[in-house]
């Protein structure tokens, strides 16, 4: 093939960040490809817990959040969307100052939590412990099924005409009057470039001889068999190191950000038992009769961020006609939003919400 | 610490038992775990105590001697317990064990893997009624408790086994009203030659297939059971010709044996980090370990039918040669084999391989209505329609339609799955890899998993930033 083809724009990554901002640029006219090393949404968006959580969100990302949660609803059964409500709970009485603490200041934030009484917490959800110290409650709160994430979007960009190639790994991008990438599939031109590289955007931006400071946790999520029903709604630690809920189906998804090992350059991480433990023995405390149930699968995922634990979005810095969107956290439920947001600003438009500069000073508190 | 030893053997079948017994010699404290309720594995499997005077038979005598050099020696055999996750901590293997109602940890220096493998059926039109079991499965129920499949059973599948499950089923007194196998005897023919290296299995092969030609059992050569009837159990089935087409009249019967070829439990290994390829004459993918066992892991060691389907006689002796490795490396005195024998039965083990795999007049057999993953009653349909939008991954197609999500963990769709994206794709089997491997390896209580806790003990670490 002598014919390099030719793109207004090349998405490095098929996560929720490239393909949701890929749909918006392509709203915008301009042609794009996205390119995977592996499969669409088989990175941190395709193995994520899935929770929609307002409560688990920065107080600072809670309009992001907000926004996002809307989104979801919309894609509805296509990504398995359910909206459930969540309860966060405190076991003694330190976890319930946290929470109180924690909660109020994003319920100022604008997310719909208030603090509810054992009674009203048992009449919801018998089936949890009964040494609840405290516990909040969220409307807004519900899951979607991460594992569609690749499903859904390979058909979102085959109905906008948005070109795609899996097992396209990027290994170099050389830098003149546009980019020229160099993939494992051939080479690919393209006016702009998106970093949307998730966990593996560190090494991508060296290629353009840019020094992001991403690092890389491993997160660990269990599933069980299909039970008979315990709970109805998102459960939550007030620590964040608890997430659960049922799905339609009767398994149970477990997570909560307990770390695996391994690094992203290195696969796909693997499971700790020293962690996935004490998560299953928070879960059980919470929900004495998962006991019983069988544990099917643990696996672990890697969620990028930087030092500031805030997004990268924006501009690259130093790299013309470069942008890079990455390291959000609770990515998968603030992800089909801020992809907008990203495509908007490549598109020279005004975003609705501002983005977070990638050029900022990483040791200080962005506003 | 209690629980930790030299060496740890998991499976207890020929491959770990004789990996443990070489290792305990060279004066290695080892432990040799197993599911099972004593040693033996698949294929020297124990009889239950209700059948205890039941005949001897080869696998009977070679089951017993094993067991007797196990109980003479000093490795720990740890029988019942079945191991949910493996890992490096630090320099030591750490395994996680469920015994009954409780888990336990068990550590050691070095791991010799030998989990051996299991039964592929190609699924087919009323493959998941009543009635249908594996032939593979058939000789364990023989073994365990001399139990018959029913009364009248047509014996299906490739390679040898069809014919030892057969001539099992008379002598224990049931009627076969026909073997039926995809194999032809030029096919047979054609193995011969590496077959002559084990007289003694060639020699008993061709008595199965003498007592079934005496009894008249009508032998259906180059021919498959194309579908089962019955709703609530095995009526009837049809046979087609293979190179022809055509099917035969139907055969009456309440049962179905049926098994094609089998398949290395890899997934241990490949947790732990060795690498895989696709090798059809060691029944599909399989980690690289050296003969003596030997991987590019240190401390860690596979044998047996888990890296590579080559029958018991292979499996046997490529423990005792991984068992005297490990046992070297652990600076320990351990004679070096002569590699010639296992040459010979690794020779054997292929051409047996080779003739039970699945060839693709097999799989023409699917039809789009056929159940592929039966824990998450997936049709044929279901996986090519996803394959159609795009999936092209064993990975792919799993996130997109749970195959593989259910509790088996995809141990028996998963080859299907990739022979129909292969198919769809035009992509060769070496390039759909099965998907990412995950623990537990086997469905463990939840509760058991946790293990015993104290919620004020648990590493509760400093929340997220605010
Ligand atoms: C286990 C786990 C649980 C989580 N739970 C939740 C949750 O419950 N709720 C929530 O809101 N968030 C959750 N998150 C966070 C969320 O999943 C992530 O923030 C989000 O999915 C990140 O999306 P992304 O597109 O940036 O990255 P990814 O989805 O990782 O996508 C990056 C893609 O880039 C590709 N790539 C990398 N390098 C190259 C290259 N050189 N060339 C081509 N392609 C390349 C990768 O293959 C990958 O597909 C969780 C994360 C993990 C890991
Ligand atoms: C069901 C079945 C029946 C068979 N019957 C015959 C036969 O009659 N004749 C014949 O020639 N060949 C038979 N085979 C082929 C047979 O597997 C091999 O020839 C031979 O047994 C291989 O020996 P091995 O030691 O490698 O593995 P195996 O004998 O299979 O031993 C592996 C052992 O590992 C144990 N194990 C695996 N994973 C775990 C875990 N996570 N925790 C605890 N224990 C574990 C298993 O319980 C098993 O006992 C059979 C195979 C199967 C699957």
């Amino acid at each position: 093939m002598t014919h390099t083809p030719t793109y207004d724009i090349a998405i490095i990554g098929g996560g929720i960040m490239g393909c949701a901002t890929a749909l918006r640029v392509a709203e915008g006219g301009m042609s794009a490809i996205v390119l995977d090393k592996d499969d669409l949404g088989q990175g941190a968006s395709g193995v994520n817990a899935g929770t929609l959580s307002l409560q688990i969100k920065r107080v600072k990302l809670m309009p992001y959040a907000l926004r996002g949660h809307h989104l979801w609803e919309q894609m509805g059964d296509a990504v398995g969307f359910a909206k459930t409500g969540g309860y966060t709970l405190a076991f003694n009485a330190r976890e319930a100052e946290m929470l109180q603490e924690r909660q109020t200041l994003k319920a100022q934030a604008g997310a719909p939590i208030e603090f509810v009484s054992n009674n009203a917490l048992r009449a919801a959800e018998p089936h949890l412990t009964q040494k609840v110290e405290a516990a909040s409650f969220c409307p807004e709160d519900g899951y979607a099924n991460s594992s569609l994430t690749g499903q859904y979007y390979r058909g979102r960009l085959r109905d906008a005409g948005i070109a795609y190639r899996e097992g396209c790994k990027v290994t170099d991008i050389g830098h003149s009057a546009g980019f020229l990438l160099t993939t494992t599939t051939g080479q690919i031109r393209a006016s702009r470039v998106l970093l949307a590289a998730g966990a593996w955007l560190k090494p991508l931006a060296a290629l353009l001889d840019v020094d992001l400071p991403v690092n890389a946790r491993v997160n660990t999520v269990s599933v069980t068999e299909r039970i008979p029903t315990l709970m109805g709604s998102v459960i939550g630690h007030a620590t964040g190191l608890l997430t659960m809920k049922q799905k339609a189906n009767g398994t149970v998804l477990i997570g909560g950000g307990w770390q695996g090992l391994g690094t992203p350059q290195d696969g796909r991480g693997t499971v700790n038992a020293d962690a996935v433990k004490p998560n299953l023995a928070l879960a059980q405390y919470a929900v004495p009769a998962l006991a019983k149930a069988r544990v099917t699968r643990s696996w672990t995922g890697f969620e990028a961020n930087v030092p500031d634990f805030y997004p990268l979005a924006g501009a690259l810095p130093g790299v013309p006609d470069a942008y890079v969107l990455g390291c959000v956290r609770g990515g998968y439920t603030i992800g089909p939003y801020i992809g907008q947001l990203m495509g908007d600003f490549i598109l020279g438009r005004d975003p609705e919400l501002p983005l977070f500069d990638p050029g900022r000073d990483f040791t200080k508190d962005t506003t | 610490m209690a629980d930790h030893y030299d060496i740890a053997v998991v499976g207890a079948g020929p491959a770990g038992g004789n990996a443990a017994l070489a290792a305990a010699q060279a004066g290695l404290r080892v432990a040799l775990l197993d599911e099972q309720p004593t040693p033996g594995g698949q294929v020297w499997r124990d009889k239950s105590a209700s059948i205890l005077s039941a005949p001897v038979t080869p696998e009977s005598r070679a089951g017993a001697a094993l067991r007797k050099a196990i109980e003479t020696s000093a490795v720990t055999p740890l029988s019942q317990i079945r191991v949910w996750d493996i890992r490096l901590r630090d320099d030591h293997w750490v395994l996680q064990a469920q015994r009954a109602a409780t888990s336990q940890e068990i550590t050691s220096k070095s791991l010799i893997l030998a989990t051996g493998a299991r039964e592929y059926v190609q699924p087919f039109p009323g493959w998941t009624t009543p009635g249908v079991i594996g032939l593979a499965g058939a000789t364990a129920l023989f073994k365990q408790s001399l139990t018959l499949p029913g009364k009248r059973t047509v014996v299906s599948g490739t390679g040898p086994l069809v014919f030892y499950v057969a001539s099992e089923i008379r002598r224990l007194g049931g009627e076969v009203a026909a073997v039926v196998t995809p194999n032809t005897r030029s096919q047979w023919a054609r193995a011969l030659p590496d077959m002559l290296g084990q007289p003694k299995l060639l020699a008993r092969g061709a008595l199965w297939v003498a007592d079934l030609m005496l009894a008249r059992v009508p032998i259906l050569w180059g021919h498959a059971v194309a579908q089962v009837d019955g709703a609530e159990q095995v009526t009837a089935l049809k046979v087609r010709n293979l190179r022809t087409g055509t099917d035969g009249p139907d055969i009456a019967a309440d049962s179905l044996c049926i098994g094609h070829g089998l398949i290395p439990n890899i997934e241990a290994a490949q947790i732990l980090g060795v690498a895989v390829r696709h090798d059809p004459s060691l029944g599909g993918w399989v980690p690289d370990a050296a003969p003596d066992g030997a991987t590019a892991i240190k401390g860690l060691y596979l044998c047996g039918d888990g890296c590579g389907i080559r029958g018991a006689t292979a499996a046997g002796l490529q423990g005792s040669l991984t068992g005297a490795r490990a046992a070297r490396d652990l600076g320990r005195d351990a004679p070096t084999s002569p590699l010639a024998r296992w040459h010979k039965a690794d020779r054997f083990g292929r051409a047996m391989t080779a003739l039970s795999l699945p060839t693709p007049a097999l799989e023409a057999l699917t039809t789009r209505d056929t159940i592929i993953c039966r824990c998450e009653s997936l049709r044929c349909t279901d996986i090519i329609d996803e394959v159609a939008t795009g999936a092209a991954s064993t990975n792919a197609v799993k996130s997109g339609r749970r195959a593989g999500m259910g509790p088996c963990g995809g141990k028996y769709c998963q080859s299907a799955i990739a022979t129909l994206i292969a198919a769809q794709t035009g992509k060769s089997l070496a390039d759909v890899p099965p998907p990412t491997p995950r623990p537990p390896l086997r469905p463990v209580p939840l509760g058991q998993a946790a293990g015993a806790f104290e919620y004020d003990a648990l590493p509760i670490s400093k929340p997220a930033p605010l």
